[in-house]
């Protein structure tokens, strides 16, 4: 499968193309180029995931195939390589990556249509999609990193895309500092697995894992820190509801379906390890996720701007497939991965692949919605479903997915999360329920707001809204029809499963039964409240808790902390005096040696009079003294 | 006598064939005198005088630095009983001298053009390829009477050099002085030199070198030796000469004193210091002479050139640091060393050439040479003011240019030969270097100035000297091959 590597080469060369000459290009030359290369990628990937899903299995699991593999750095015994390592989750993840992506290039076409910039926009967009593949594709922990920062870095770049905007360039470095600040947890974590396993490959079965067993939970904790930080995870989530300053195509592909499950890909790539190693590590990771998915469903509930509701229910998912991770368990049977016990592995996978779909086809309607309307904010929209009917069905699909009912996506990945957990503990089963609940209702206020309730006169008596281009509205409806045919079309469980056998999904009838239920509930709880004219109910709630409905607006004031921390304590108490240490010591020690410096030549000016006879003398004297040096 | 001996010398014939037909050709194609001007109409034959000069060193130089030319030098060879030696190495290094010259004639070209020159251009050519010749003989020679002709023929045509400009009160000058105090250094070299016939009997490098053990004669005979080859090379104490004659001397002359004179000279001293004084309870002797001559040069330097104002004084001292760090690669005199030195040489070359040819272009056009007169040449001039911001960065050792190798290399022989004090003082020094390379990017690119030097063209020779001197700079840095083909030499001394 030697042609798996122009699914690296082909967007690095239209990054470089479209980076490099994009500006001698027109918008629309600009645009086909880098979504040219894309479809071949996209067709590249899934010709990829087509043969190798079809290949023979080699006892009873797909084969891991190496195309390329070179060594990049030797390091005595230690070496970094570079390759291409194609196994069940990565090759998912290509055609992941892939469609998302050729989607948001052509969405963009609309979306972006006449931006200043253009040309960039679409450098940009290749620069990710290859760094995202191969960070997927790595053939060990190291190349990993380097590409993990790479997407980070193009993330940076789309994020602050509008860089004369201040909120852009504020928000950009955020998600630029704060990843970065997790990474270093990451980039430790890898010295430390590669210095007592003595090795960064992903091959687990090797020796040097048994001798470096005892350091591996501390490593794979250090890793999880950096996952937490590109995945958004309580508390260095922060940077994601900023994060959408950036366009909204970016925000769906990088903010909501690739980059920011970077960390739960991570932990499913470091899975062996987790369940042979670390297992009690993993509960770290489950009450992490517990927490972030319900502080981040509880802030949806409050929020105005439609993108921000969107990105904390990302947070909120991504937080359920960190859960799933985190409840697998060792198998019973002597063997250490079990399908069974590890359910939660494929179920996050799989729901992995489903939300990925449908939150960038929330995130594409979003785009529509604020390019009509040019507001992110809810009041300026209401009533929109006249107006624009396609967005209003593909987005009531997507709000269907998203709540668990079937027979969207949705409903079939959220069902094998919460049967792992509660086969973990009734307890975390209990509370991810409650929290599935949540995101039914918030998803339904936020579907009322934008298409239902009070139309904003006022607004749209200047200008009224309209549907979307071509271009916007067909990714719209693609992702739509994915949405709704891949949970129950295929079986996810053969391609991708926690011990790689063939793993039948089945429903569990009381657990489905439940969780449909309570959907269904929490979203005619949110009809009754959000979808007439005027909400007077929603105006007692807010009356009634008014410092609960303000807390949860203000995101629970997480950013004021993170104010607090840096500015007054570690800005004012430790860097304060640090800068003063170097300002008058470490620089007056130096201002003090240009000084001597400059005090000597002037005294040794004489020398150079210009009279030979004096040259001559010193000359001479200069022999006797080396002489004289020589000699004693 | 065995005249067939005489093909064991190709570069030394071919440099000589060259010079004849230079001064054949000189005269004549010479303008006539002022009553005859039927001949002086034609104005190719002009031209023809000022480009053969370049066009054969040009082809000498390339013919030997090509693996399968007649000239070129793949194993050792010798002549006349030992008086003349060859290696690898040494053919290596007259190239790279070679390429240096037809670099300095390039630049000059336009100069000796100009109307006051037009009568003695050809002399220019002349005495360059004679010290040429001289330094060939001098870093080829097996023998001490062999080594003191080259070096006198390397350096009393130096004399007439410096002097060109003998209208010009400054060259007449710095000419003197420099002819006083060569002559100076030059008696007592002879003396150190008879010390050692007096020690040993023989004159031959490689007897000498068995015989020579650190006695208080052989170590009077080192220093006179060290002060002799320390006043080519201008290393302090030896060096009081070096600014006056820099600063008087044409610039074009300045840069090839400074590049050419200089490396041949560290060159040659590294090669007698390993053949006559390289036994083993030698080697510390004048490990510990270096040592002290090495700090005192790149430190004593530094501070001179922080408080020049002229370019060429401040050029001038600039040289006697960078002397200081070529004889780093002496220390201990290991074959790494010399790879690291005429590494160095070679980076040297290209980084102080190129500044030099900037120098001079801009010194021909405007007639200004002060620091202060460089603010705001990069408004004006911003190819000059970049490539000069090149070389000075490759000088200070910067690293992605070439001078930041060549310095880490020398450093790195250094310090595993043993010398961490050493390597630690340059490393300090480098510092205060960078300081003052830097005080002149900042007068180009910073400095506001109310009547900048105007913007002009540079002519073609000019060019193509400093797109070569460029090329050195850069490539040098990149290739790693460089390197490792000069390290493959390095063994055989």
């Amino acid at each position: 499968m030697e042609y798996t590597l122009y699914i690296l080469l082909l967007p690095f060369l239209s990054f470089l193309v479209l980076g490099l000459a994009g500006m001698k290009f027109s918008h629309k030359t600009a645009g086909i180029v880098g979504t040219l290369s894309l479809a071949a990628v996209t067709v590249l990937s899934y010709v990829t995931a087509f043969e190798y899903f079809t290949a023979d299995r080699v006892n009873g699991v797909f084969a891991t195939v190496v195309p390329y593999n070179i060594t990049w750095l030797p390091l005595g015994s230690l070496h970094f390589d570079m390759g291409i390592m194609l196994d069940p989750i990565s090759v998912m993840m290509l055609i992941v990556i892939s469609t998302v992506s050729l989607m948001v290039h052509i969405y963009s076409f609309g979306y972006m249509h006449g931006e200043r910039g253009f040309q960039r926009y679409y450098a940009y967009l290749s620069l990710f999609t290859m760094s995202m593949l191969g960070l997927v594709v790595a053939t060990n922990i190291f190349q990993m990193y380097l590409f993990w920062e790479l997407v980070g870095v193009s993330s940076y770049l789309l994020i602050g895309f509008y860089y004369t905007t201040a909120p852009a360039i504020a928000a950009s470095k955020k998600a630029f500092i704060v990843t970065r600040f997790a990474d270093m947890f990451f980039l430790v974590g890898i010295l430390i697995y590669g210095y007592y396993c003595k090795s960064f490959g992903f091959d687990f079965n090797a020796e040097g894992f048994a001798q470096g067993a005892f350091m591996l939970p501390t490593a794979l904790v250090l890793m999880f820190i950096g996952g937490a930080g590109k995945s958004a995870m309580f508390p260095l989530h922060i940077w994601l509801p900023d994060a959408m300053e950036g366009p909204t195509p970016v925000s769906a592909l990088i903010h909501a379906a690739t980059m920011v499950v970077a960390g739960v890909y991570q932990i499913a790539r470091l899975f062996p390890l987790w369940i042979q190693y670390a297992p009690e590590a993993m509960s770290i990771v489950v009450w992490v996720g517990v927490f972030t998915a319900f502080y981040a469903a509880a802030v949806a509930c409050a929020q105005s701007d439609i993108k921000r509701v969107l990105a904390f229910s990302t947070i909120s998912q991504i937080a359920f497939m960190m859960v799933a991770l985190g409840v697998c368990l060792p198998g019973h049977h002597g063997e250490v991965i079990d399908n069974h016990a590890s359910l939660g592995y494929m179920a996050s996978m799989f729901h992995l692949f489903t939300h990925a779909m449908f939150k960038a086809c929330l995130f594409l309607g979003a785009g529509c919605i604020i390019h009509a309307v040019h507001s992110n904010e809810m009041s300026a929209m209401g009533g929109l479903r006249k107006y624009m009917p396609v967005t209003h069905i593909t987005f009531l699909c997507s709000c269907l997915a998203i709540s668990g009912i079937p027979p969207f996506s949705g409903f079939f990945s959220k069902d094998e999360i919460i049967t792992a957990c509660f086969a973990y503990s009734p307890v975390v089963g209990w509370i991810m329920t409650g929290i599935a609940a949540m995101t039914a209702f918030y998803m339904f206020r936020l579907y009322y707001g934008i298409f239902w309730g009070t139309e904003n006169k006022e607004l749209h008596a200047h200008h009224t809204p309209h549907e979307a281009p071509l271009t916007m509205t067909l990714p719209l409806i693609f992702l739509t029809l994915v949405t709704l045919t891949c949970g129950w079309a295929v079986n996810f469980g053969s391609f991708v499963s926690a011990s790689g056998e063939d793993y039948p999904i089945h429903l569990d009838t009381q657990i489905a039964v439940t969780s449909t239920v309570i959907a269904i509930c929490s979203i005619a709880l949110a009809t009754y409240i959000f979808k007439g004219e005027r909400q007077p109910v929603a105006e007692k709630m807010k009356a009634a808790a008014p410092s609960l409905h303000r807390w949860a607006y203000k995101r629970f004031y997480m950013d004021e902390v993170y104010q607090f921390v840096t500015h007054r304590i570690i800005f004012k108490r430790i860097s304060t005096p640090i800068a003063w240490f170097d300002r008058h010591i470490i620089d007056g020690f130096f201002d003090f040696l240009a000084w001597g410096t400059h005090r000597l030549s002037l005294a040794v000016r004489g020398l150079q009079n210009g009279s030979v006879q004096t040259y001559a003398y010193i000359f001479l004297l200069g022999v006797l003294a080396l002489l004289l040096i020589l000699t004693f | 006598m065995d005249y067939t001996q005489f093909l064991n010398m190709p570069a030394e014939l071919s440099l000589l064939a060259v010079i004849v037909i230079v001064f054949i050709a000189d005269l004549l194609l010479s303008p006539c005198g002022e009553g005859d001007s039927c001949r002086c109409s034609c104005p190719c034959r002009g031209r023809l005088r000022g480009v053969l000069p370049v066009v054969l060193m040009i082809a000498h130089t390339v013919l030997m630095l090509l693996p399968c030319s007649p000239l070129s030098c793949c194993t050792g060879a010798e002549a006349f009983g030992g008086m003349y030696v060859s290696t690898p190495m040494m053919h290596l290094v007259k190239a790279l001298l070679g390429a240096g010259v037809v670099i300095v004639m390039l630049m000059s070209a336009r100069w000796l053009s100009e109307p006051e020159n037009a009568g003695k251009a050809g002399e220019f050519h002349e005495l360059v390829l004679f010290t040429l010749l001289g330094m060939y003989f001098m870093i080829s020679s097996g023998h001490f009477l062999m080594f003191f002709i080259g070096l006198e023929l390397a350096s009393i045509p130096m004399t007439a050099l410096v002097a060109y400009d003998k209208k010009r009160y400054e060259s007449a000058e710095a000419g003197a002085k420099f002819i006083l105090l060569a002559l100076f250094s030059s008696a007592l070299l002879l003396y150190g030199i008879s010390l050692i016939y007096g020690a040993t009997g023989s004159l031959y490098f490689d007897e000498c070198g068995l015989w020579l053990d650190g006695s208080l004669l052989s170590t009077l005979a080192l220093v006179l030796f060290i002060a002799g080859m320390g006043f080519k090379i201008s290393l302090v104490p030896f060096h009081l000469w070096t600014a006056d004659t820099y600063e008087g001397a044409p610039t074009a002359v300045t840069g090839y004193l400074s590049v050419i004179s200089k490396g041949s000279a560290a060159f040659v001293m590294l090669t007698v210091l390993e053949k006559v004084f390289g036994a083993s309870e030698f080697v510390d002797i004048w490990n510990r002479a270096l040592f002290w001559i090495i700090i005192l040069s790149i430190t004593l330097a530094n501070l001179f050139a922080i408080r020049q104002h002229n370019l060429k004084r401040f050029m001038a001292f600039s040289a006697i640091s960078q002397a200081g760090y070529l004889v780093l690669g002496l220390c201990g005199g290991t074959a790494q060393g010399m790879t690291a030195l005429v590494f160095y040489l070679l980076v040297y070359m290209a980084a102080n050439l190129g500044a030099f040819a900037v120098l001079c272009v801009v010194e021909r056009h405007s007639g200004k040479i002060g620091i202060s007169d460089y603010d705001g040449l990069y408004a004006t001039n911003p190819r000059l003011a970049f490539l000069m911001t090149l070389c000075l960065f490759s000088l200070a050792g910067i690293p992605p240019f070439a001078g930041f190798f060549s310095k880490f290399f020398i450093f790195m022989a250094a310090f595993k030969a043993g010398f961490h004090l050493l390597v630690f003082i340059a490393l300090v020094n480098t510092i205060v270097s960078l300081y003052y390379y830097l005080l002149i990017v900042k007068a180009m690119y910073i400095n506001k100035s109310d009547a900048p030097i105007a913007p002009f063209r540079s002519d073609c020779p000019t060019r193509i000297a400093l797109a070569l001197c460029t090329l050195g700079v850069v490539l040098c840095g990149l290739l790693g091959c460089i390197y490792n083909y000069i390290d493959t030499l390095s063994c055989g001394l």
